[in-house]
């Protein structure tokens, strides 16, 4: 560990790589370097982002560009050539002729980008009311809290569905399928953001009684460079937990409310959209449409929860 | 005291006036009923002496008084739909909702609070791992693969539960119950399943997380320092500590519970509110859409009420008149 | 006598015996719930499928489109008068409470169905009054001459009047008056089945009507029915798979090959009475979210024509519906007086020559545009446009596709002006006759004409030619005149046709029934096969 008597090779590397060096070599870093289970979903999610990011590159079609459809290569089997264009098929392709793993790389990269997304979001919104709110406090504070409390107990679908709807109403018809993503991430964010305020309240209600704190004000730092510079770094790691944990659900959540049709376009489909247009061939043979995406989905949330529950179980000084 | 119980039931009431207020404005969004309501031969003409009927064409914030105004009286309007009295049909969709709620948070809580003590108490076992692992499944996949998944089963392949609805039900006064039935029971087992999964999945992590901090603390060192067998450490002592943030979750999460429902009830045809929504959502039928979304934001003002007046009680603290110290 | 006393004791028996035995009971499911049990409160597919089996029109459709005699066993123009049409009404029927029908029920019931708050006035608006003759003969006085009325008459169902009137449902539902009609979950008919219970959205449960007039001349071997609702295709798919349904009446195209390889069911097909279409604004100076600026492709006939040949309508049933569909040049079905097989020959599938027209019209690099589409009425809507679209795209028109619900999707199309310049459109013809469709989709949208009519095309020349043909006694002239304006309007391409719809019944192999072209079922027609 810290000091091993085994000099670190790394440690003749330039400055800009002392961060990562003290990364690695600090308990987190032991701790991820030993449980396998971390590594493993670490691995699998970093592998599926970089998937998701490069699918204009690596996807053998693009399946939303309908000019590049052949309809007669509808339904094809996994691993066998289209009748129409005769391009293989390595996951089959769905009732339009589109290639199912092209669509899933389509898909997973918008599932993705709404979770990171609207993680941010929520994390953003939430850790600069919980600072406000625990800093500042005053009638700020109990507003906050008490929206949050409500909002911690409405259900997060329903959140989104209103917020959806209200969108609806305020974009012209034009432009609305387009700004889909953009309403998505600002629905599940908004659904999301109440848990990181709450925590971080808390929080910074017990880093204001510290020493630091009263130093800091003694020197004349105004309150919002200190919650940002000060407070803010110390309260940053159960945020993290919550963050992973979120990131799975808003993943899931988006899945839910494509289901429930209110989601993603089947033109700009994410993995709740495929899942939601693969379940209709459930039954009739074509199971490639729903399986692949469906175990995509499952993978995803699986191993961004390992990472989370990994996180939380090695930030915990309690647990040590 | 009294302000803060006055200061409480003032906050539920903007809120559920909040929730109209939206739900109200986004029905335009969801489409014409009068489409709906009229056959393939209707003119226009008729088409605008029947919106004329139901009041659609007064502009929004007239219909919006109108609607809050009949509700204060106890008339929530007319399904548009089935040209029933709103009241009435909620009233009958109820039991079936409520039935499918509470027993999946019995059964969420049951095993979740089960699987929970024993993930936290035999940590490193091969079937904690499993558990663990499994959890995170049910976590993962949506609630209507789980319920196709298990209708495909248990109901196709293997016949031994019967799907879709209620099985058979016996009307006990206005509440009607599949309870008493061997074929209304069984009828249950599916949905119940499906709904509680998420839940319990929740639950169940939370008990293990709080469970393994209760675990740590010098209260129980010193108990096991005194010699007290390890099972009453963990049961008497430790999980009595834990239960008391995982009751203040379960039940604040029971609003989600009935939203959740939605999609079980439209999986196996459950004649609950949820599937009562979904079909009004799909035929425009305001009339419905508003009452259970009101219905919704009423349960969850309920149950942060209630759970307000447990603290009240709790903590001496808010007795006194001073600022909440929240 | 001793020996007709023994004959008909052993006939009683008999029939005792052969009611008795076959107890079957018909669990029916099907996507969506009747809306109410008043029978002329929504003019609509499933609340009028199941108000057959416990109301009676006067007149029947039968599968091959003859009228079948049901509570009038004649009807005639009167030679005298040609705007008056006499129906001479069965005798001997009694309501379900034994109320003797006659012809005061036959004129309270028309005179109801033409009210302001029925759903089914628009099939009687040509009516001028309705007067009873005797006690089985009821004169209905038309406007002009209607010689075609008889065509509208075979889903206004008869109710009893003086049942009507003592429970206080002489109007239909006007939703101002706040209350619950008595007619919503109540009923009193003369059909083969009498409502038992009625609880929307979960079962619906009738009983065998033994005192039915027309026992004797149907099986009626089914002893109860119970409709069932069942949302969720997989879920209505499944039931049928496990045996808790008998019948399920909209099986998804996909699962149809699954059901066929189960040796305890079996599927029937048949073409339904609708034809899908997509439409488009002819008339309109600028087509809106274009990059034709300035300018309406659609309103080009050789664009309209080039769109119309690059669209591969055999691809389109073969692969998105199965097979299940027949392609088809003209929107109108099959069955109707006026379709001829000429006008609904395919046009020949070929993309060179619509880039070719597409480019003599002014539009060599195409266009774009936008196409509304409903996701949740007809069968694989949603997938029928997204075929199209990518057709469509071969050929240098790049549609962008909005696919919504059809409760957003009809207002669009209906209000006037009209929200919409491209969309898809289902249509289905309950009269059987081109009038039907001439009125509702090629009209100049005025009065009560042209209601569906978002192309805004107008023929002032047509709109009369039109407006002649609801008047014409001669039927060979008429006849003559429909097919003069299918020829001018197949040319002018005014909507592009896809297919006609086919249906398919998923059910348990020991019945059968037959798919009518109006989707409809009527259980006392079912005979059980006997193992």
């Amino acid at each position: 560990m810290k000091d091993s008597p085994v000099a670190n090779p790394l440690a003749a590397a330039p400055v800009y790589s002392s961060a990562l060096v003290r990364a690695w070599d600090s308990d987190l870093g032991w701790s991820f370097r030993s449980s396998p289970v971390a590594i493993v979903s670490a691995t699998v999610a970093l592998l599926m982002i970089l998937a998701t990011l490069a699918a204009p590159l690596i996807a053998p079609q693009n399946p939303f560009d309908s000019a590049t459809l052949n309809l007669m290569d509808g339904f094809t089997r996994p691993g066998e050539s289209g009748i129409g264009s005769q391009r293989v098929f390595p996951l089959g392709s769905d009732e339009q002729g589109r290639d199912v793993l092209s669509a899933i790389l389509f898909g997973s990269r918008t599932s993705l980008i709404i979770g990171f997304v609207s993680v941010l979001f929520s994390m953003g919104l939430g850790v600069f009311l919980g600072l406000v709110a625990g800093y500042i406090g005053g009638h700020a504070g109990v507003l906050i809290m008490r929206v949050a409390d409500v909002q911690l107990s409405f259900p997060a679908i329903l959140v989104a569905l209103l917020v959806f709807g209200v969108a609806r109403g305020l974009i012209p018809p034009a432009v609305q399928e387009k700004m889909t993503l953009l309403v998505m991430i600002v629905a599940i964010g908004l659904s999301n953001w109440a848990q990181y305020a709450r925590t971080v309240r808390a929080l910074t209600l017990v880093e204001k009684s510290k020493d630091y704190v009263a130093a800091a004000q003694l020197i004349g730092i105004s309150p919002i460079p200190l919650m940002l510079r000060h407070i803010l770094p110390n309260v940053l790691g159960p945020v993290l937990v919550i963050a992973t944990i979120n990131l799975a659900l808003a993943i899931l959540e988006e899945a839910t409310l494509s289901f429930l049709g209110v989601g993603m376009p089947l033109t700009q489909p994410s993995l709740g959209t495929l899942i939601r247009f693969g379940q209709q061939f459930l039954f009739s043979g074509e199971w490639w449409i729903l399986f692949f995406p469906a175990t995509t989905l499952v993978i995803l949330a699986l191993a961004i929860n390992l990472l989370g529950d990994w996180l939380r179980d090695a930030l915990n000084p309690k647990l040590q | 005291m009294l302000a803060y119980i006055f200061r409480s039931v003032v906050h539920g009431v903007l809120v559920m006036l909040a929730v109209a207020f939206i739900a109200f404005s986004m029905f335009r969004f969801v489409g014409d009923p009068v489409s709906n309501m009229t056959g393939q031969e209707a003119t226009l003409q008729d088409r605008a002496e029947l919106r004329e009927r139901l009041g659609l064409d007064q502009p929004f914030p007239l219909q919006f008084l109108n609607y809050i105004g009949s509700m204060l009286q106890g008339d929530f309007g007319m399904s548009y739909r089935q040209a029933r009295p709103v009241a009435a049909l909620l009233a009958e969709r109820l039991p079936a909702t409520l039935e499918l709620a509470i027993l999946s948070a019995l059964l969420a809580a049951i095993v979740g609070v089960a699987l929970g003590v024993y993930t936290a108490t035999r940590r490193d076992g091969w079937l904690s791992h499993l558990i663990m692992s499994l959890s995170l499944v049910g976590v993962s996949l949506p609630t209507f693969l789980i319920g196709i998944g298990l209708i495909y089963i248990f109901g196709v392949q293997l016949q031994w539960l019967p799907f879709p609805g209620r099985g058979d039900v016996v009307k006990l006064g206005w509440w009607s119950t599949g309870l008493l039935t061997d074929r209304g029971r069984l009828a249950l087992v599916m949905p119940v399943i499906t709904l509680s999964l998420f839940q319990m999945t929740l639950i169940m992590r939370l008990v293990r997380a709080e469970m393994l901090e209760a675990m740590r603390t010098d209260y129980i060192r010193f108990a096991r320092a005194r010699g007290l067998p390890e099972s009453r450490v963990q049961y008497r002592h430790a999980l009595r500590n834990t239960m008391i943030p995982v009751v203040t979750i379960t039940g604040l999460q029971f609003g989600s519970v009935i939203a959740f429902a939605i999609v079980t009830e439209t999986v196996f045809q459950w004649p609950g509110l949820g599937a009562l929504f979904v079909n009004a959502v799909q035929y425009a039928d305001f009339p419905v859409m508003a009452t259970y979304l009101m219905f919704v934001a009423l349960v969850f003002v309920v149950v942060n009420l209630l759970t307000d007046f447990v603290y009240l009680a709790l903590d001496p603290r808010l007795r006194g008149g001073s600022r909440v110290p929240k | 006598m001793k020996k007709s006393t023994t004959l008909a004791s052993v006939l009683l028996a008999v029939a005792v015996l052969a009611t008795t035995a076959e107890a079957r009971s018909i669990k029916w499911a099907r996507s969506g719930d009747s809306l109410t049990m008043d029978p002329h409160a929504q003019n609509e597919g499933p609340t009028a499928t199941l108000a057959h089996q416990i109301y009676e029109p006067l007149v029947t459709r039968a599968v091959n489109g003859d009228l079948i005699p049901t509570l009038a066993v004649s009807w005639r123009v009167l030679p005298t008068d040609a705007t008056i049409w006499e129906f001479t009404l069965r005798p001997n029927v009694k309501f379900h409470n034994g109320n003797a029908f006659n012809a005061d029920d036959v004129v309270f019931s028309i005179n109801r169905a033409r009210s302001a708050e029925s759903d089914y006035k628009g099939l009687w608006a040509s009516v001028e009054s309705v007067t009873k003759i005797n006690d089985l003969t009821v004169h209905i006085k038309t406007k002009g001459p209607n010689p075609l009325l008889i065509q509208n008459a075979t889903n206004t169902f008869i109710m009893d009047k003086e049942w009507a009137e003592s429970n206080k449902v002489v109007k239909v539902q006007d939703y101002k008056n706040k209350e619950e009609t008595y007619a919503v979950r109540n009923t009193n008919g003369t059909g083969a089945f009498i409502l038992v219970s009625r609880e929307g959205d979960v079962r619906t449960v009738l009983k065998r009507n033994d005192n039915y007039w027309g026992k004797g001349t149907v099986p009626l071997e089914v002893t109860e029915v119970i409709y069932m609702p069942i949302k969720a295709d997989a879920t209505r798919l499944a039931s049928l798979l496990a045996g808790e349904v008998d019948i399920v009446q909209d099986v998804p195209v996909q699962d149809i090959p699954r059901l066929k390889t189960q040796q305890n069911l079996r599927v029937v097909e048949g073409p339904e009475n609708r034809t899908i279409f997509l439409g488009m604004d002819v008339v309109s100076s600028e087509l809106k979210g274009s990059d034709a600026t300035g300018k309406n492709p659609l309103a080009n006939k050789k664009v309209r024509q080039a769109m119309s040949i690059a669209i591969n309508r055999d691809a389109i049933q073969r692969v998105v519906m199965r097979g299940q569909s027949r392609p088809t040049g003209t929107i109108a079905p099959p069955f109707i007086s006026g379709y001829t097989k000429e006008m609904g020959a395919l046009p020949k599938f070929d993309v060179a020559r619509a880039k070719a027209m597409l480019a003599e019209a002014g539009y060599p690099n195409g266009f774009s545009t936008t196409m509304h589409c409903p996701n949740d009425r007809y069968v694989n809507d949603e997938g029928i446009c997204q075929a199209v679209v990518g057709m469509l795209g071969a050929a240098g028109v790049k549609v962008n596709l909005v696919s919504h619900s059809k409760s957003l999707h009809f207002p669009m199309i209906q209000k006037n002006p009209p929200e919409t310049q491209f969309y898809l459109l289902g249509w289905g013809v309950p009269t059987y006759d081109s009038d039907y469709i001439f009125s509702f989709l090629y009209h100049t949208r005025q009065g009560s004409r042209g209601g569906w009519n978002a192309s805004r095309y107008s023929n002032a020349e047509l709109d009369k030619q039109i407006q002649s043909l609801a008047e014409e006694t001669d039927l060979a002239k008429r006849g003559a005149s429909v097919a003069a304006i299918w020829k001018l309007l197949q040319d002018e391409t005014i909507y592009i046709p896809i297919h006609d719809q086919m249906i398919a019944y998923g059910m348990k192999n020991d019945i059968t029934v037959p798919v009518h072209p109006d989707n409809t079922i009527w259980i006392k027609n079912i005979a059980v096969r006997r193992p």
